[in-house]
């Protein structure tokens, strides 16, 4: 962050410091040491806050087997973007809101810093008014019979005249939405009532910000322009986030950290680049969209190179970290991406350990991009430029050859996984 | 034409309507939000007025407002004067015979408040209490004014009800339309006409602006 920009919301940090609770042991987890001592010699309090967001809950649902099973533990020391991600109906709207309190699980425990926000055995339950937070409906619910500007103020009640007035006109500069004042939402854009309702959340200085698919309501230029915007403001304001999304490209572009769901469980959690490259079970890969999953089996390990026989087509890849040994039964991975294609016969010296030949079946046309479905013994998916495609002079049953390198073939563990989480068929869930 | 029984009627009326604004209101937003299980019977309780014959409400309440029953004991003891036949047991009837008037416009009105622009509210830290009178209010006084003026209307209107249990008293219950009853049964056409006009003209008017509000109030 820039220096000035800093100084500009340091106010806005110096408020925030009723919030912060302070507990060593998680500094000492999630802080390299120097910046924790940095930040605890800070006597401004800012950020030296070392709230940890704990959710360890069940939450069942009238008439069915549905459920959902949360465990996620995220430190908000500093500022971070969780992406919850994963298809409709996976519990992730119910998980923002029983976090927000909206909703209340049937067991289980929130925890944030020392605060208990849910402990079902003690029977605690802080409603939203208590939690301090700052939640954001999809589709923004602006009060419609108020103004934009009362709109922004609604929860500043408790706060004198003047510093009601200069909270929003700070946030009114940050967000752009000067000029709107008394406007009624009726009269607004979508971007416009997005930034409006993130507006008048942002005033109150939240310590935890839930969006709940803030732009799926979006046209796309605009939800372009704002996915950039938003994170921009968050780093801005070091509002902690957790986002939920079934857009990969906007879990890519936001997120910083990644908890997948799949039918009501929390199937992967790690850095969003990490889960997206390497996910750790078949669902996984399906939910992040990796585009070619096939299934195969170990017939050699050397090297930290796994050779991994796909129907009658052989692979090497990177050996899977654990577990794995010649006979296993896998998943390969491959990202379209991490496909290139050469026609004829090609040069033998590239890096690209795997050479296939096949044939292309379909063709995708994408604006400027091929999406192609090939058939090398097994479907194998590619991405070119729509260039390339001419270049080569491709068409559909042209042979070609598919090049893929090592590291770009993830193997995954097939059968049951040990892995905390993992969902074991239970297919019927219901809308949550 | 018979003031005293017009004014009878818009005091009977009006205090009708305040009382069911207090108890209705709460009572229909809690309808309006339960996910109780047993709630249809409430529901059921509530519009029965709209279906009982008018001398079937009238008669159990003129027995619960006698002496024989507890209620009207106690209202003996304390008060020192029966319910029944008295303007208080009729102003106890009349807010039994508007309810389901008052009560489902109330509901309607709630349970058409987006519930979201509610729980944004709760999460901007406004309680509940505050957040039914910044967000619930203002988006649904239409409703709240439309209970109001038919409860109001139908009140002034009531007969049946009256009949059982006020009884015909000039001055204490002795309302309108008992009044228009009594000048036709003395063949004083005129008088009853001049009363009955005045009841109609009240009863379009309310029609009127019910239906009128209900139309601009649209967000």
């Amino acid at each position: 962050m820039i220096a000035s920009e800093n100084c500009r919301y340091m106010g806005w940090l110096d408020e925030a410091a009723r919030i912060e609770m302070v507990d060593h042991s998680s500094i000492k987890k999630h802080e390299p040491p120097s910046s924790n001592n940095i930040n605890w010699l800070d006597a401004t309090g800012e950020k030296t806050s070392t709230n940890e967001l704990t959710a360890d809950f069940e939450k069942h649902f009238d008439g069915g087997p549905a459920s959902i099973r949360v465990k996620l533990h995220r430190p908000m020391a500093t500022f971070s973007l969780t992406v919850l991600f994963g298809p409709s109906g996976a519990g992730k709207s119910t998980t923002l809101r029983c976090l927000a309190g909206l909703d209340r699980p049937d067991r289980g425990i929130i925890r944030f810093g020392d605060e208990i926000w849910f402990d079902a055995e003690r029977n605690i339950f802080l409603p939203p008014q208590q939690r301090n937070i700052g939640y954001l409906f999809q589709d923004y619910a602006l009060f419609p019979h108020l103004t934009v500007r009362q709109n922004v103020a609604y929860g500043l009640r408790k706060f004198s005249a003047p510093l009601r007035r200069q909270r929003i006109e700070e946030i009114t500069s940050l967000l752009e939405i000067g000029g709107l004042e008394h406007r009624f939402p009726r009269q607004l854009s979508g971007g416009q009532q997005q930034r409006v309702a993130l507006a008048r959340t942002l005033v109150c200085r939240p310590r935890l910000l839930l969006l709940d698919e803030p732009l799926s309501a979006l046209d796309a230029p605009t939800r372009h322009q704002l996915r950039r915007q938003l994170r921009h403001w968050l780093v801005q304001l070091q509002i902690s986030t957790l986002l939920v999304t079934h857009d990969r490209s906007e879990a890519l572009a936001f997120g910083d950290h990644l908890a997948l769901f799949h039918a009501g469980r929390v199937c992967q959690n790690g850095p969003v680049q990490e889960v997206f490259a390497a996910p750790a079970d078949v669902n996984a890969a399906r939910i992040v969209g990796v585009d070619t999953i096939a299934q195969g089996r170990i017939v050699n390990i050397s090297d930290g190179l796994a050779t991994v026989e796909v129907g009658q087509t052989q692979l090497v890849a990177l050996a899977p970290p654990a577990g794995a040994a010649i006979g296993s039964e896998v998943y390969i991975c491959i990202h379209a991406e991490g496909v290139t294609l050469e026609v004829g016969a090609a040069l033998p010296e590239t890096s690209a350990r795997n050479r296939l030949v096949g044939r292309i079946r379909a063709v995708d046309r994408e604006g400027p991009i091929v999406r192609l479905n090939l058939d090398c013994g097994f479907p194998l998916k590619a991405l070119i430029t729509n260039q390339a495609y001419e270049n080569m002079g491709l068409h559909e049953w042209s042979d070609v050859v598919a090049l893929i390198k090592a590291t770009a073939i993830h193997v995954i563990m097939s059968g049951p996984s040990s892995r905390e989480g993992k969902i074991i068929n239970r297919s019927r869930y219901g809308q949550i | 034409m018979d003031l005293e029984a017009i004014w009878l009627s818009l005091k009977l009326a009006a205090l009708t309507t305040a009382i069911l604004l207090f108890a209705g209101v709460p009572l229909a937003y809690w309808l309006a939000v339960t996910h109780w299980r047993l709630k249809f019977i409430l529901e059921s309780l509530v519009v029965l007025p709209l279906i009982l014959p008018p001398t079937v409400l009238g008669f159990y309440i003129l027995i619960a407002l006698g002496p024989l029953s507890p209620i009207g004991r106690a209202y003996e003891a304390i008060a020192g004067k029966s319910l029944a036949f008295s303007f208080e047991g009729l102003l106890l009837a009349s807010i039994l015979y508007s309810l389901p008037f008052a009560v489902r416009p109330f509901t309607a009105a709630f349970a058409a408040v987006d519930q979201r622009l509610m729980e944004v509210s709760w999460c901007l830290g406004e309680s509940r209490l505050r957040t039914f009178f910044r967000v619930t209010v203002p988006l649904s006084w239409a409703g709240i004014l439309t209970g109001a003026i038919l409860s109001f209307a139908h009140t002034l209107g009531e007969f049946g009800v009256v009949l059982m249990v006020g009884g015909n008293i000039p001055g204490v219950t002795r309302t309108v339309s008992i009044s228009i009853y009594d000048e036709v049964q003395a063949v004083n056409y005129s008088n009853a006409a001049m009363t009955s006009l005045v009841l109609l003209g009240s009863s379009f008017l309310a029609l009127s602006v019910t239906t009128l509000i209900n139309r601009k109030a649209v967000y």
